[in-house]
């Protein structure tokens, strides 16, 4: 229990997706000047990781990795090279029947969420969260929490820059550094504050 | 830009359309990979080369796509591409393979390359798709070498990794800015470079969203 509460922590904290890493920044920037937009897109950022990345962490384990296909009769294969092709194909294919579900049964986060969801599929905070799933070889328990811990900590790192930049609208920037270049120069020092949570572990 | 020729497709988005600046397209994968100049150079070349042939074969098929699975198609070429790149990089240079680790595998995900596809590739022929490619490519270079000299000159005092102001661990004199090897760095350097960059070209300046009004008031006198 220990350790997944210290993975957690880590994956909100020390190893932001947003500030320590620089994943999702497109959408980071894009969508973060108002605080409810910016709500939305993270609440729809945790439900995706949370389904995507331990789907991921099966399907390697299962397929990709080498020897995974020994109750095949097929010890030697070794199909991690499929793994980027695959990954993102489960990612879009998630997304997609994600936003079909929640049409049918829950059709008010639907609404909210709105345009997010497809946006999804090409935020490299959901693809990136895979792919240090597989290279820090998490097992499936890891793997949940690990892709809810990262989801959280980019919806907490954007709702927070937006909260600064629905403040910042009111201010007098120099002209060429107006809109993404004091954006940039913000995030950098949100960044900067979130360095301090290094070396927290429990 | 039915009538682009070439060389304006070619150069446009290095400095007047820069894809990091101004499109804010594709910053994500990054940053990450500019502490040090030969990783940078690499993963410049793994972004061109993926770009300029991801908008050839999307514009070579792109009369053939169903418009409803374009985004599927298009994806599952510019993944292909990448895998790719990332064997032969396996392949070739596994130290600096190791060093990029999953920011290879980004690259899919970058939204200049997806972005030149839809924007730029679907609606033009192969071969001005293709110098787009690279064009879009070198624009995201430029700024990414940009962000990696500053970072490594002054995090580490050398250049791809040659040491050129000698540190004091090594018996020189420069004490190296350990900040810049960070990643806060990253993000105050790309601020000011957008900040130059906009002094210098005044029409890419944003509107602001709110005018501040003339001092009015005259208890102050």
């Amino acid at each position: 229990m220990e350790h997944y509460i210290s993975l957690i922590l880590k994956a909100v904290f020390v190893e932001n997706m947003a500030l320590a890493f620089f994943l999702g920044m497109c959408t980071f920037l894009a969508i973060s000047k108002k605080i409810e937009a910016a709500l939305g897109l993270g609440i729809a950022v945790v439900v995706v990781l949370t389904v995507t990345v331990p789907v991921n962490n099966l399907l390697y384990n299962g397929i990709l990795r080498e020897g995974a296909l020994d109750w095949a009769g097929l010890p030697n294969v070794d199909l991690s090279f499929l793994g980027l092709l695959s990954y993102i194909g489960v990612i879009a294919a998630i997304v997609q029947i994600m936003e079909m579900v929640l049409d049918k049964y829950i059709p008010a986060l639907y609404a909210a969420l709105g345009v997010f969801l497809p946006l999804i599929t090409v935020n490299c905070a959901i693809l990136g969260a895979s792919l240090f799933m597989v290279e820090r070889d998490y097992t499936f328990g890891e793997s949940v929490v690990y892709g809810f811990g990262a989801g959280l900590g980019w919806a907490l790192a954007i709702v927070a820059l937006a909260g600064i930049r629905e403040k910042l609208k009111y201010s007098d920037v120099p002209e060429g550094l107006r809109g993404l270049g004091i954006t940039f120069i913000t995030v950098g020092l949100m960044s900067l504050g979130f360095m301090s949570f290094s070396g927290i572990s429990l | 830009m039915a009538d682009a020729s070439a060389k304006q497709v070619l150069f446009e988005p290095i400095f007047s359309n820069n894809p990091i600046a101004l499109q804010i397209l594709g910053i994500c994968s990054a940053l990450a990979v500019t502490t040090s100049m030969n990783v940078t150079i690499v993963m410049c070349l793994a972004v061109i080369a993926v770009t300029a042939f991801s908008n050839l074969a999307v514009s070579l098929v792109r009369t053939q796509i169903p418009g409803s699975i374009r985004i599927i198609v298009q994806m599952t070429i510019i993944a292909s591409l990448v895998i790719v790149v990332d064997q032969i990089l396996k392949a070739y240079a596994y130290e600096i393979s190791k060093q990029l680790s999953v920011f290879v595998g980004l690259i899919i995900t970058n939204c200049i390359v997806m972005g030149r596809a839809e924007g730029f590739a679907m609606k033009n022929g192969p071969w001005l798709s293709f110098l787009d490619g690279i064009g879009n490519g070198l624009g995201y270079s430029v700024l990414l070498l940009f962000v990696a000299f500053f970072r490594e000159l002054l995090g580490a005092g050398s250049l791809f990794g040659i040491s050129l102001m000698p540190t004091v661990n090594e018996g020189g004199w420069y004490i190296p800015n350990g900040l810049l090897l960070l990643p806060p760095s990253a993000f105050f350097i790309i601020g000011l470079a957008i900040w130059g960059l906009r002094t210098w070209k005044p029409d890419q300046v944003e509107e602001a969203d709110y005018k501040m009004s003339r001092h009015k008031a005259k208890e102050a006198f």
